[in-house]
């Protein structure tokens, strides 16, 4: 396989033929920021948080489906991409109902540390606030719509990887939602081998292994004794 | 089939006409103010009289002038007996308008001089006398329910032509002499796509015909497949013989159920003739067409989002390249044209490069149909030659805003486009110029506006549009068009400010530059069209910051700015 050589940031690279820039660009030890993008599955271009600008082409390209050429000037980070991720990200924030503070996945989401290393610190838009539900019918795992991004990650793992077939997309634009074969509980669902990949490959809390936050949460009864008695006799018992 | 069975019919047709023809539209149009009830009663009225012999009355695709259906066109023999192809003698016939099925035996006494006061139209008024049809050339002519009809007007004798003299290489010179660009918006020249194509290795290639017309206010494809359904036909199977497809698809959506059942009586009809299927003309050239519906999704006319739904997958968009023409549909090189490009396709073989390139500007070749809506006098569909100013289009032939109203500005290109406003109409009408203004030519709707209307109303129709007909795989277009279309609602409500609009400006930009496919990169269009030039009706409606001037950090009143001004 021809190796092609080409620039990116400024540093110059060499990466196979066939590979894509987001490739190149990790090889290389660049990091440009992905969401929908998972190792191992293919890519679909749908996040837009890996364009690049690539000299003598007018349009922002996608890093993470656009093939590398010889000689290839990439810059993967300019105050334009920059603020164009961050409004990617406040859109995103604004669409669902993200509430780090009671989320399963708060300190390990893509979306979240995305948002800090973005520097995305407010949002912009007005809330939407829909009324999505919560799929709790799975013995294993549970579906949080409100927290989903439709980043497509489970839908491939489940085709492609898994061969199941489960997970699907139903509805359009906003009105976008991941479904359970014909959009039943995913309970009832008879493709679903109960694999867990789709819940390894969400990179929100949307879909999360049940009983990892709930079961954990003991009572500590004790506490209660604290404050009462730190309140009513002014002592801090021990 | 050979080129004789070919003279054969044509004769047959030719001489089995009789003394008078009338002509009644049954397009979709028409068809929705009971042009089939004046059909039957035309004919009943035809026997009653007696004249089953000297008349024939002919159900024919659309009249053009739309907004005065039914039409009905009275056309007497008058040619010479050595015609050889079918003609419509337009300066003759009255071309009769709002036609009731009550009027039938008023209209065949006329044949008999009698007279009547049928309502008529001007056959020589601008509107029709200023057209030059080519894609248009049958509509109106022929009977689209018989591929008799359509032989007769000189149909699949181009497909002969190419089957039995032509090269594929000098159908692909052909193409790219005559300088034909796609006609479903972008222009891209339909030569160099065919030669992509044709390049391309591979033993399976496929071609598919877009007719997965969404634009509100646009209906030239339905018109075309409604009117001539074979033109369409035979400009796919010389694609197919250019390029080395054997199968061809055309992609119509559900909304359009006479273009369908039109398409399916042709295509049943082709094969029965052997012009579609196997050694085609006695050539080896296979070809085959299916039809696959679509399901109502705008978004499905975008090209990569039409192969998903041919596919039977979910219509999305995926990111190019790999274009069409490389991995297409199964992964195969294919090619995919606009309805309209392809009925282009066999008047260029018939009459040649040389004669479709002399028609039209420097860049943009041959005609363009346009469907005229909105705010104006004459509703429907008119052919013109590219380059022709837009006020020639709205306002001579077009007849200008109805009631004396004065018009505002023209919106072409769908919810992709924008609005030109009034007094850019000297412009001509080509790729350029009109992209040039921030508009785009689209695939032909031309929406009309006059003074009443409020284009903060016109961007948000838009914008409600693009956001009902995002796919949702992206994330500008899908949650963008939602937060444009909010803001341009509180626009609408008094209650945006300054910095909303700065907001929405922002937001244009992102979503422009920023979505996957043309749904989304164009979304904005509108918004930006109708702030370039009418900016101040944007302007009108902005409020004052509802938190007041904004306060120092002593909480005293910062010195008032000049924020309410644009």
């Amino acid at each position: 396989m021809a190796a092609k050589t080409l620039t990116i940031d400024g540093k110059q690279i060499s990466a196979d033929q066939g590979a894509t820039i987001l490739d190149a660009a990790t090889d290389a030890g660049i990091t440009i920021p992905t969401l929908c993008h998972l190792d191992g599955v293919y890519d679909v271009g749908a996040c837009r948080l890996c364009l690049v600008e690539v000299a003598g082409i007018n349009k922002l390209l996608p890093a993470c489906t656009t093939r590398v050429h010889e000689g290839m000037v990439i810059k993967t980070d300019s105050e334009r991409l920059r603020k164009y991720r961050r409004m990617t990200l406040e859109l995103l924030f604004a669409e669902r109902n993200h509430v780090c503070a009671v989320c399963v996945a708060n300190g390990h989401c893509e979306l979240q540390s995305l948002a800090y290393s973005l520097g995305m610190d407010h949002v912009r838009y007005d809330y939407r606030f829909p009324k999505w539900g919560v799929d709790n019918t799975h013995t294993l795992f549970g579906m949080d719509h409100n927290r989903c991004i439709l980043c497509m990650r489970c839908v491939r793992v489940c085709w492609h990887i898994e061969g199941a077939g489960t997970k699907n997309v139903s509805g359009r634009g906003s009105g976008s939602q991941i479904i359970s074969d014909l959009n039943q509980p995913w309970g009832t669902s008879d493709t679903c081998t109960r694999c867990g990949k789709c819940v390894m490959a969400c990179p929100t809390g949307a879909l999360f292994a049940k009983g990892a936050t709930v079961s954990e949460m003991e009572r500590d009864r004790t506490r209660l004794e604290f404050i009462v008695t730190a309140r009513e006799k002014k002592q801090w018992i021990a | 089939m050979i080129i004789d069975d070919l003279t054969e019919i044509t004769e047959k047709e030719l001489a089995s006409r009789k003394k008078f023809t009338i002509r009644c539209c049954v397009a979709a149009g028409c068809v929705s103010s009971n042009s089939v009830g004046v059909k039957e009663a035309l004919e009943r009225a035809v026997r009653d009289a007696g004249l089953e012999d000297q008349v024939e009355v002919r159900g024919v695709g659309c009249m053009k002038l739309c907004c005065q259906g039914p039409l009905v066109q009275v056309d007497e023999r008058n040619e010479s007996p050595g015609a050889t192809v079918e003609i419509r003698s337009v300066d003759t016939g009255p071309l009769y308008q709002k036609v009731t099925p009550e009027d039938a035996s008023a209209l065949i006494g006329t044949l008999q001089g009698g007279s009547s006061n049928l309502s008529q139209a001007d056959p020589k008024h601008p509107f029709f006398a200023e057209q030059l049809p080519i894609v248009l050339a049958n509509s109106g002519v022929i009977d689209p329910d018989r591929i008799e009809s359509y032989i007769a007007a000189e149909g699949y004798q181009a497909l002969h032509d190419v089957l039995r003299e032509l090269t594929p290489k000098d159908v692909l010179d052909s193409v790219l002499q005559s300088g034909l660009r796609g006609r479903g918006g972008a222009g891209y020249p339909t030569g160099l796509k065919w030669g992509t194509v044709a390049k391309t290795p591979g033993t399976q290639k496929y071609v598919i015909c877009n007719a997965d017309e969404g634009d509100p206010g646009a209906f030239m494809d339905r018109s075309v497949l409604e009117s001539d359904p074979h033109s369409v036909l035979e400009g796919m199977a010389i694609a197919g013989y250019a390029v080395g497809a054997s199968q061809g698809f055309i992609y119509v959506r559900a909304e359009y159920p006479l273009a369908i059942t039109r398409l399916q009586t042709a295509i049943k009809q082709a094969k029965q003739l052997g012009l579609l299927g196997s050694g085609i003309f006695e050539s080896p050239f296979n070809f085959n067409i299916d039809l696959r519906i679509g399901a109502g999704a705008f978004v499905c006319g975008e090209e990569t989002a039409l192969m998903a739904s041919v596919e039977g997958k979910r219509g999305t968009p995926r990111p190019r390249p790999p274009f069409p023409a490389e991995s297409g549909l199964y992964g195969c090189p294919t090619l995919i044209n606009n309805v309209e490009t392809f009925a282009n396709i066999a008047p260029i073989i018939r009459k040649g490069a040389e004669w479709f390139s002399g028609i039209g500007t420097e860049k943009s070749k041959g005609t363009k149909v346009f469907a005229l809506a909105g705010k104006i006098t004459n509703t429907g569909l008119i052919e013109v030659p590219m380059g022709t100013p837009l006020r020639k289009i709205v306002e001579l032939m077009g007849g200008g805003a109805p009631d004396g109203g004065q018009i505002k500005a023209v919106q072409t290109g769908g919810p992709s486009g924008g609005c030109i406003p009034a007094d850019a109409l000297d412009t001509p009408v080509d790729y350029e110029s009109l992209t040039q203004l921030g508009s785009i030519m689209g695939s032909g709707g031309m929406i009309v506006m006059d003074e009443t209307t409020r284009m903060v109303d016109v961007a948000r129709f838009f914008m409600e549009f693009c956001m009902d007909e995002s796919c949702g795989k992206c994330i500008p277009c899908r949650a963008g068009t939602v937060q444009m279309h909010e803001i341009l609602t509180r626009i609408l409500n008094r209650k945006a400010t300054r910095r909303d609009l700065e907001k929405l400006e922002e937001l244009c930009d992102m979503v422009r530059h920023t979505s996957l496919c043309g749904l989304g990169q164009t979304a904005p269009n509108p918004v930006i069209s109708t702030l370039r030039y009418f900016r101040n009706e944007y302007s009108e409606l902005l409020v004052e910051d509802a938190y007041g001037p904004r306060r120092n950090g002593n909480g005293q009143c910062a010195q008032p700015t000049a924020d309410s001004t644009l």
